[in-house]
């Protein structure tokens, strides 16, 4: 059984979709423990992310990875006894979309990348308003703050909203990074951001530097 | 001036600048730098239009573009009617397929977006690739407008023939198709309106010197599958899940697309297609994606369009730096690419004496820079990437909404004085 959870993670590790999911089946279904069955899902997740980093794989990969796991997770976590709920996160972010942009594709593969390395990551969507995003920060303390935006509309409404949090008091602790189409380090200095990326693994490497797993 | 010694001057002045901008693309020497004014929203807000009125006034916004080429003197104005003035057109058709300003929940003063989402499903492949037009007709326009509903109910032509012709008259006497005919009709005049709003604004523009530097827009193949048909996420999977079907209806795309293409810039009387890209960039597909979905297809339109006397103006969203060496096998002198985030200097290296080079005045630098900024930028842009001609100055996706005007007038009189 040892073999297969390599297999399971190689056949993940590779985009071999189908027998992946037919291999985690199989493996449920001859009793194999689910969490152990995940646990090969999560070193799986973490070859695919080293592969993104290293510029062999790219967004494709990163979105059927997701994909895979989300099947095979449907089908183990309803066999969990035990309350998985509680596993420790290295660090909270909360992420969204600015006001008035409905762009979400780049940040879903930033939460997607995040998640895969160990963050809890609240996802608040897309056309976040301001206030959102303050009572968002109260509720769940996170340690960096995401905020994305494809179009150059973004650039005023990250501003306000970098303020906004400022002016709430909640700025002092808390890291805000930028992420979209064309933000760049004008971009990060005129919304008082703490730092940009251009690609999911800039966001990854962002907070592993301020919130160390 | 006599009238007539004006209308003199300003054909003069039109030639010329379409001698600069036909002289960058065919890569020779121009007298100067040529610009290209192309904006999406920034034109009506220049002139004090929120984005809802410009979608809708189409009047005011053919005055804000009148001014805008009066005041930046640009080489080429790429239209903004056909990109924006359909505010009116969407209301009637309850169309779906977009949020725009002052609908729904967005602002009046924010640009419209394309609702990402999955408009074919997977298993439709097959009947889009046995009969498109049907696909498109039965399926599809009932999808993106809440008024072509009805469409669906439409007979299926190529299998009803003879008598069965006449006998399925009877459909279009059906009350939501008569609905549905009479709404086409109304969305048909108010497109006529916008239309004849912009031809006479195209005629002024000429009179006025200015020559059009876009005359329809096209796709590349993937994009239409990815953007319009399949949706982000389905076309990524369909990368590991649907291969084949993929690859087939790419190359019913290549054929289709160039087809309509060149009809719309052959009918506008020009020779300039806009195709701008959404997933050519680095970092959204493996190079070796790339190689296999995305540029031999790609490479097939734009050989059509050149085959018909018809410069592409390719705008390579994002970064493209690592597609250089591949993208720049085009003939020579025939293409304009057009990039945001592309690295320009590495760009000229690879693509001398193949492409023109259109860009990049990054939309930061315009929206929060200073004009100074901007002057250097552009200098550098024409020192190192128009060195021997093969430059349009362009902003990186065109004029940004959000650019402050004295910058946008800083990169337009920087090009004047980027003389060769």
């Amino acid at each position: 059984m040892e073999d297969n959870g390599n297999k399971l993670l190689n056949l993940i590790a590779e985009m071999q979709e189908e027998e992946a999911v037919k291999l985690a089946r199989e493996m449920l279904d001859s009793g194999y423990d689910p969490i152990k069955l995940l646990g090969h899902c999560r070193e799986a997740m973490e070859i695919v992310g080293k592969r993104y980093e290293e510029g062999e794989y790219f967004l494709p990969e990163l979105m059927l990875a997701g994909e895979m796991l989300k099947s095979i997770g449907e089908m183990a976590k309803p066999l969990i006894k035990q309350d998985a709920s509680s596993a420790k996160s290295a660090g909270t972010i909360i992420i969204g979309t600015v006001q008035g942009d409905l762009h979400d594709i780049g940040k879903n593969i930033v939460t997607f990348m995040l998640e895969i390395n160990g963050y809890k990551v609240v996802d608040l969507g897309i056309d976040v308003p301001v206030a959102s995003f303050v009572s968002s920060i109260r509720e769940h303390k996170p340690q960096v703050l995401g905020l994305s935006g494809f179009l150059t509309l973004a650039f005023d409404a990250m501003k306000k909203t970098v303020e906004a949090i400022q002016e709430a008091g909640l700025r002092d602790n808390l890291k805000i990074m930028i992420g979209g189409g064309q933000v760049d380090d004008t971009v990060k200095n005129y919304t008082g951001a703490d730092a940009f990326g251009l690609n999911a693994m800039e966001a990854v490497s962002l907070c592993r530097r301020w919130v160390p797993a | 001036m006599t009238t007539q010694a004006a209308a003199s001057a300003s054909a003069a002045l039109y030639e010329r600048r379409l001698k600069r901008l036909t002289d960058a693309i065919e890569l020779r020497e121009p007298d100067r730098l040529p610009t290209i004014l192309f904006s999406h929203f920034w034109v009506a807000r220049y002139c004090g239009m929120t984005c809802r009125e410009a979608m809708y006034d189409y009047e005011r916004l053919a005055v804000a573009v009148r001014k805008a080429a009066i005041d930046l003197e640009p080489d080429g104005i790429q239209p903004v009617h056909a990109s924006i003035a359909f505010g009116p057109t969407m209301d009637i058709l309850g169309y779906k397929q977009l949020e725009w300003p002052g609908h729904k929940g967005l602002a009046e003063d924010v640009g419209f977006q394309y609702l990402d989402a999955e408009y074919m499903t997977t298993t439709e492949y097959e009947e889009y690739l046995l009969d498109p037009t049907g696909f498109m007709l039965h399926k599809y326009l009932p999808r993106v407008a809440a008024a072509l509903e009805p469409l669906s109910e439409l007979p299926q032509y190529p299998g009803v023939l003879h008598t069965r012709i006449i006998q399925s008259m009877e459909v279009y006497a059906r009350p939501e198709v008569r609905q549905a005919l009479e709404t086409l009709i109304r969305a048909g005049e108010e497109m006529q309106k916008m239309r004849a709003v912009q031809s006479r604004l195209f005629q002024e523009l000429a009179e006025m010197g200015f020559p059009l530097a876009g005359h329809g827009t096209s796709h590349a193949p993937f994009d239409v599958a990815a953007d319009y048909l399949r949706g982000s996420k389905g076309a990524m999977l369909d990368l590991f899940r649907n291969k084949e079907k993929l690859l087939s209806l790419m190359d019913r795309l290549g054929s289709l697309i160039p087809r309509t293409g060149i009809a719309t810039v052959k009918a506008a009387g020009g020779n300039m297609v806009f195709i701008p890209l959404h997933w050519g960039l680095d970092g959204f597909m493996s190079p070796k994606q790339f190689a296999t979905f995305f540029w031999p297809q790609f490479q097939k339109v734009l050989l059509n369009f050149i085959d018909a006397g018809i410069y592409p103006h390719v705008f390579w969203e994002g970064d493209c730096t690592s597609r250089l060496d591949v993208i720049k096998d085009v003939p020579p002198g025939k293409c304009v690419y057009f990039f945001e985030r592309t690295n320009m200097f590495k760009a000229k290296e690879v693509l001398r004496g193949a492409v023109c080079i259109r860009g990049n005045v990054p939309a930061s630098m315009l929206a929060t820079g200073t004009p100074s900024e901007v002057r250097e930028y552009c200098k550098k842009l024409f020192d190192v990437v128009g060195d021997g001609g093969g430059l349009i100055l362009d902003a990186g996706v065109g004029v940004p909404d959000e650019a402050k005007p004295e910058n946008v007038r800083a990169m337009f009189d920087c090009a004047k004085e980027c003389v060769y």
